[in-house]
Formats: structure tokens, C-alpha cells, sequence
């Protein structure tokens, strides 16, 4: 299948932080097939300063990664939230370019992993095994921004979510059943430092569920939401892993 | 004024207490899961109700007229209130010219925006909130804590304490049934007392001037038919074309708010009863201002049915209490923001940005949107805080440029690793004090990618890999 260019686009702090789950990403894409090319100029597509409604420091960046990614025909990224950012608010910040082919075509074609592989990549299934109980944590943003799942809010019966699809085509993995399917876990980027107490409480909360549901490890699309999770996992010595889907799909793949 | 994150943080202090709380609420919002799928065409319905509240509010000077007519023809006298001061003006002029001097009140949201209680009090009118869970608020001297279920914060052993105090029951009671027959029998006593009943609104229909009243204990419906002087109050929005629309917004409703399929009580009044005096005093405040304003006017289709209070993972966790405003909660804050950009300036930073509160709003407000352009405007009127505003500058001066971006990332990834876990592990790291911070890797992932890249030729030929140091 002949894509065209493939930009992929790491979040600023996967590059610096958790490069892991850039490395799975790329060798993900590599088994499948893809070819692509990581622009080195990038650095962060401006949600640490737009959720916290400096809009004009976040235009800046949001300007350097039009530049950056505009000659593209995909830009794909592993992370829901980032993805969420340049899909759903960058007409927000870049109103003057907002009617450019160039800003149309960067919104429009700009792809969280998972669904890059269904929706692009038409990939149903990934070939390989993950035998463990695994909590899915359908990260907010990518949740009911991206629609990457199915929101428990929304009644939309039959359907089923992206991601939980990918990872269900995997031989012996089984998903638990938390009472709450798709609580948010609290860390919700610069509210977790501004509200420290409230984000740790609630992150503590949506544990217990994963860990009551008998879950070995928590998955999910956004590295974020797993970082404030093993933060406090960490903090309270507790048996649960963490890991990016990327991660899994990688590992699993043959 | 302590900020939301200082009052949220003495809330969770009592932890089994907000862990009980929390549940309460979910509860709520699983039984409005429940019932919202009950209904096959609910995500249909919010549309149509959303295309309803648009309409109505577009033509809201041509809907208040027809309502103010037809109310007018079936014998209610109709009045008008810029601000909460005309508002509580004409309510205390007209239980004057009654000589009523004890009122039978029933819930509504907008006498609390307005103050209503507390201006009839100081000028000699005794108001007696009838439905239970404000008269347990009234009661305990406390403001609601929720639009829906206003004394969710109170659990029933605390009900028995201030009951003891204020009615007689026995001490230690703590029992739902007896005290509630308790409250009765003393709330039966004031309606028949009372000169004058007043209540909230929840629909006013324009093409027959009925006011329409939701509620589950019918104490609106005693407080509007027993007195010979009844005051509905209610906000211009309130307003809806036609009876048909009912049949969207009835059928949301009670879903979104309780989880029921309709309250158990739904009064249309069409005019007084024989012998009595009504009055609807329609109440602007702000209204017509944000329905205005182009990124906002949504927030004024709100039907305050509280699920987006319900189903917010930062207001289960902290109580309706920790919102300074007398709305708390998503809506709360793009209500408030309207009313005092300052005073309110902490409001769109208690919330994770989840949207779980547009995902179940009945009108599909897109509240979550909302928020954060709120902090847009929190931060361009310069009430950030000085601290918050110099970090996230120095964030975006480092992201401009791709070398210091690599240099930062790297001088934090060193200093991480070279330096005892316990130094950044602690109470004086915001982040630290209940989190470890992740383990830092050695490099980046641009240099891994180089790395890998070199050794896989097919994919060095972009000639994007310059050198650098990561």
C-alpha cells in the first residue's frame, strides 16, 4: 500500500522521558510495513500551555509544527491526547492560517497509532500473544475527542472501541471488567501540579478499580495518563504494571 | 477566598468521607446510564433538544413576549427583573401588598443566584425552604452543595443531629423514614401556615403561558395551590416554543438528573387557582450577555439538571462546597466566569479537561470546551499567578527551539539520575509529594533513533537524521 510520506510525530515527553515507547512505536510500524521518517526539528505540540490557557505561547509551537509536518501526506502519533490537540484546537490557536490547504490538511491527516492501523492501515488484528489480564485505560482525550473507544456516557450500542478491538485480536490476553469503564484518571496535564491533591486522589481511586478487576498490567494510548498512574503505583509499592499499547502490539507482534 | 485546590484538599482530608461521596454520586450516574439507554434514540434526543434550546434562545424576545401574553390572559401577572436586586425588589413588593409574611418555598436555583432567602429575611419575611434536602441545608445554615440534590454532602446521621436540634427527633436518629416523616409532618404545619408560596421554574411554554415544575416530593405543588398568593421565578431561558417540545426535554431531564424516567411529580399550571394571586417574575441577569458571546452562549441552554456535576471526577472528589460560586461543578464554572472573571479565576483549573460533562449534558453544551477557553481568558486578563505564568513562558521558550528543547531534556534526564531518589520525591516537588517521578532514561529517543536508524540503511535515506546532540 503506497502511503506517500509518513511523519511520525513523538510527544515531547516520550522523546526525553520514555523513549521505550517511541522505539515500540517505530518498530510496530516497521513490522507492518510502513515507512516513515521522524523530523528531527520537532519538540512539543503545545498542550502543557494551552490546557492552561496560555493560547499565545501554545500558538507558537503549534505554528513550528505546521511547519514541521505540513509536507506530509500522515502525520502519526502515539498518543490520543497530542493526536486530540492538533485534530480538535489547533483552529483555536492558528486562526490566521486556519483556512490554509496546508492547516486543513495537517488537521485531517494527523493520526493517533491505533487508529492509523485501522482506519489507514486497515489492520484488524495484530499476530501475536499477550497472555495477561490487562486493564485498558481509554485515556479522556483519545476516548471522546478521537472516539477511539466507545464513551460509557453515550449510548451507542453494538459498538466497539478501536483500540480494545486491536488489542483483543491478541492470542490469550484478557481485558478486565472495572465497574467504572472509563473514569478519568486524574492527571489531566498541568491539573495535576496545580491540583495536586485532587489529581493524586482520583489517580488512587481509578487503581483500585484496575487492581479490585484483578488486572496484572494497565494499557493505554497515552503515556501521560500512565506516567501520573505509576507515579502513584510506585509511590504506593503496589504490584500493578503500566504499559503503552504500542508497547504491547510490539512485543506481541512476531 | 481560598482557592478551589486548598478547599478541595481539606475536603479530601476526611477521606472515607469523599470516598462516600464519590460513590453517591457514581451511583447517581450509573442510574442515569441506565436510563438514558432505556430511551433508543438518546443521543438523538440531546440533538433535538439542543436544536430546540438554539432556536428558542435565538428568538428569545418574540418566545418571552408570546409566554408573557398567554400567562397574562389566563391571570397571571407577569414581571420583569434586569438584576437580582429588581428581582428581589418586585417578589418583596408583591408578598407586601398580601401582608405575607411567612413563605412556603420551593427549590429554585435562581432565588439562590439572586439571594432571594437571605433579602426576604432581612426584611421581616420568614422563608421556609420546603423541599427536604434545602430545608435540611436551611436548617444547618449551609448553602447547597449540588443544583439536584442540594445536602448530598450531609450524610443521614448529621440529618438526624440538626433535626434533633431544629424539630424534636430523638437523639441519634439517623433513620431515612423517620426522619423524613419527621420533616413532613413539620413542613405540613408551614404550608398551612403560609400566605404565599414560591417556586423555581423548570419549562415556561410560549404558546400557552403554562409554567411547568419538576419535582419529587410535590412540595411545589402545595406550595403554589394552598396559599392565595403564588410567585414563580424563573431565568429568560427557561422559555420553550411549544408543548411538543415537553416531550423532548421531560423525557431528558429527570433521565439525566436522578436517573428516573420522569420526576414523580410534573405540575403544568396554566394560571391561579380560583381565589388566588400568581405572579412569574422572569429574570435576565447576564442572560442576553452570553447568549452574545460566540464561544459561550451555549452555557445558557442549561436545563440544570446537575449530571455533569455527577459525572465529574474532580467535583466527586472535592464537593460542591470547594466551587466558590453558588453553582458548582463544570456548568458552575462557565456560569460563574460570566458573573466575575477574578473572583472566579480558580473555577476552569478544577477539571481534568475529561469531558465526561459535555458527553452526558442533555443540551449538549460543549462545557469542557468552554473551560479552557475560560483559562484563555483567566490567563489574558493576567490572573494566572505570576509562578504558573514564568514556568510554562520558560516551557515555551525551551520548546521554540529544538536545541535547548534537546538540552533541557538532557540536563533534567542527567540531573534525575545522578541525584537520590528522596531529593525529588518529597513534599516540596508538587508533583513528588504522592507520586514518584519516572525513572529517567539515559537517552532520548531521537538518539535511540538515530542509532537504529544507522543500522538499518533502508530508512536513513529521508536525510531528516542531522547531527545533534540529544
Amino acid at each position: 500500500m503506497f502511503l506517500g510520506r509518513v511523519g511520525l510525530f513523538i510527544p515531547c515527553y516520550i522523546d526525553q522521558v520514555y523513549p521505550r515507547v517511541g522505539m515500540a512505536t517505530v518498530r510496530l510500524l516497521e513490522k507492518l510495513g510502513v515507512s516513515f521518517e521522524f523530523p528531527e526539528d520537532q519538540t512539543c505540540c503545545g498542550q502543557p500551555q494551552f490546557n492552561s490557557g496560555c493560547f499565545k505561547d501554545a500558538a507558537k509551537l503549534a505554528g513550528k509544527m505546521l511547519r514541521i509536518f505540513k509536507d506530509y501526506d500522515w502525520v502519526v502519533c502515539p498518543s490520543g491526547s497530542c493526536t486530540g490537540m492538533v485534530r480538535e484546537y489547533y483552529e483555536l490557536l492558528l486562526e490566521r492560517d486556519k483556512e490554509s490547504d496546508d492547516f486543513k490538511h495537517l488537521v485531517s491527516h494527523t493520526f493517533e497509532l491505533c487508529e492509523f492501523l485501522i482506519d489507514i492501515l486497515k489492520v484488524e488484528t495484530i499476530d501475536g500473544s499477550f497472555p495477561h489480564k490487562v486493564g485498558l485505560h481509554q485515556s479522556c482525550h483519545g476516548l471522546r475527542g478521537l472516539g477511539l473507544g466507545v464513551p460509557s456516557e453515550q449510548v451507542l450500542p453494538g459498538r466497539i472501541g478501536k483500540v480494545r478491538r486491536l488489542l483483543e485480536s491478541l492470542r490469550g490476553i484478557e481485558i478486565v471488567n472495572t465497574g467504572r469503564s472509563d473514569e478519568c484518571c486524574g492527571f489531566g496535564g498541568t491539573f495535576s501540579v496545580f491540583e495536586g491533591t485532587v489529581s493524586s486522589f482520583i489517580g488512587r481511586d481509578r487503581i483500585k478499580d484496575y487492581e479490585q478487576a484483578g488486572a496484572e498490567v494497565i494499557v493505554s494510548y497515552d503515556v501521560s495518563c500512565l506516567m501520573h498512574l505509576d507515579g502513584l503505583i510506585r509511590r504506593d509499592k503496589k504490584p500493578l504494571k503500566v504499559l503503552h499499547i504500542a508497547e504491547v502490539l510490539d512485543g506481541a507482534a512476531s | 477566598m481560598k482557592s478551589h485546590a486548598r478547599l478541595a484538599a481539606a475536603f479530601l482530608k476526611q477521606e472515607k468521607r469523599a470516598h462516600w461521596h464519590d460513590q453517591a454520586l457514581w451511583y447517581v450516574r450509573e442510574k442515569r446510564d441506565r436510563m438514558a439507554a432505556s430511551v433508543p434514540d438518546w443521543e438523538a434526543l440531546r440533538e433535538t433538544a439542543q436544536a430546540i434550546k438554539r432556536h428558542a434562545l435565538a428568538n428569545l424576545p418574540r418566545y418571552l413576549e408570546e409566554f408573557e401574553q398567554n400567562a397574562a390572559a389566563r391571570g397571571a401577572i407577569v414581571h420583569y427583573a434586569l438584576d437580582p436586586a429588581e428581582h428581589n425588589r418586585i417578589v418583596l413588593e408583591v408578598l407586601k401588598s398580601k401582608n405575607a409574611r411567612l413563605v412556603a418555598k420551593s427549590k429554585s436555583m435562581l432565588s439562590e443566584e439572586c439571594g432571594l432567602n437571605e433579602f426576604l429575611e432581612r426584611n421581616g419575611v420568614e422563608v421556609v425552604e420546603t423541599d427536604l434536602a434545602e430545608r435540611i441545608i436551611q436548617l444547618a445554615g449551609e448553602r447547597p452543595s449540588h443544583i439536584v440534590l442540594p445536602s448530598i454532602h450531609i450524610r443521614k446521621e448529621e440529618v438526624g443531629e440538626i433535626f434533633h436540634e431544629h424539630l424534636g427527633t430523638e437523639k441519634g436518629e439517623s433513620d431515612p423514614t423517620r426522619l423524613t416523616r419527621a420533616a413532613r409532618t413539620h413542613l405540613r404545619e408551614k404550608f398551612l401556615a403560609a400566605q404565599a408560596g414560591i417556586s423555581g421554574v423548570n419549562f415556561a411554554v410560549a404558546e400557552t403561558g403554562a409554567v411547568v415544575i419538576c419535582t419529587n416530593e410535590g412540595n411545589a405543588d402545595l406550595g403554589n395551590s394552598l396559599p392565595d398568593l403564588y410567585i414563580a421565578v424563573m431565568g429568560v431561558e427557561k422559555v420553550i416554543p411549544k408543548t411538543k417540545d415537553l416531550g423532548v426535554f421531560l423525557r431528558l431531564l429527570s433521565r439525566s438528573a436522578t436517573g428516573q424516567p420522569i420526576s414523580a411529580y410534573t405540575s403544568h399550571l396554566l394560571g391561579p387557582r380560583p381565589g388566588q394571586e400568581m405572579h412569574i417574575v422572569i429574570v435576565d441577569n447576564g442572560r442576553s450577555e452570553i447568549l452574545q458571546r460566540e464561544r459561550f452562549y451555549k452555557a445558557a441552554f442549561c436545563i440544570r439538571c446537575g449530571a455533569c456535576l455527577n459525572t465529574c471526577p474532580v467535583y466527586r472528589r472535592s464537593g460542591g462546597h470547594s466551587y466558590n460560586y453558588v453553582i458548582p461543578g463544570p456548568i458552575g464554572t462557565i456560569l460563574a466566569m460570566h458573573r466575575d472573571l477574578k473572583k472566579y479565576k480558580d473555577m476552569p483549573y478544577a477539571s481534568t479537561l475529561c469531558g465526561s460533562c459535555t458527553a452526558v449534558c442533555p443540551v449538549k453544551i460543549d462545557i469542557h470546551r468552554q473551560i479552557v477557553l475560560w483559562r484563555n481568558e483567566v490567563v489574558e486578563a493576567g490572573h494566572l499567578g505570576r509562578a504558573k505564568s514564568a514556568a510554562l513562558k520558560t516551557a515555551t521558550l525551551g520548546m521554540k527551539r529544538t536545541r535547548l528543547f534537546r538540552l533541557g531534556g538532557w540536563t533534567v534526564r542527567k540531573l534525575l539520575r545522578s541525584l537520590p531518589p528522596f531529593v525529588f520525591n518529597n513534599r516540596l516537588t508538587i508533583w513528588g509529594r504522592s507520586r514518584d517521578l519516572p525513572k529517567m532514561p539515559a537517552q532520548s529517543f531521537r538518539a535511540e533513533y538515530r542509532a537504529h536508524s544507522k543500522s538499518k540503511t533502508n530508512l536513513s535515506e529521508s536525510g531528516l537524521n542531522r547531527e545533534g546532540r540529544s
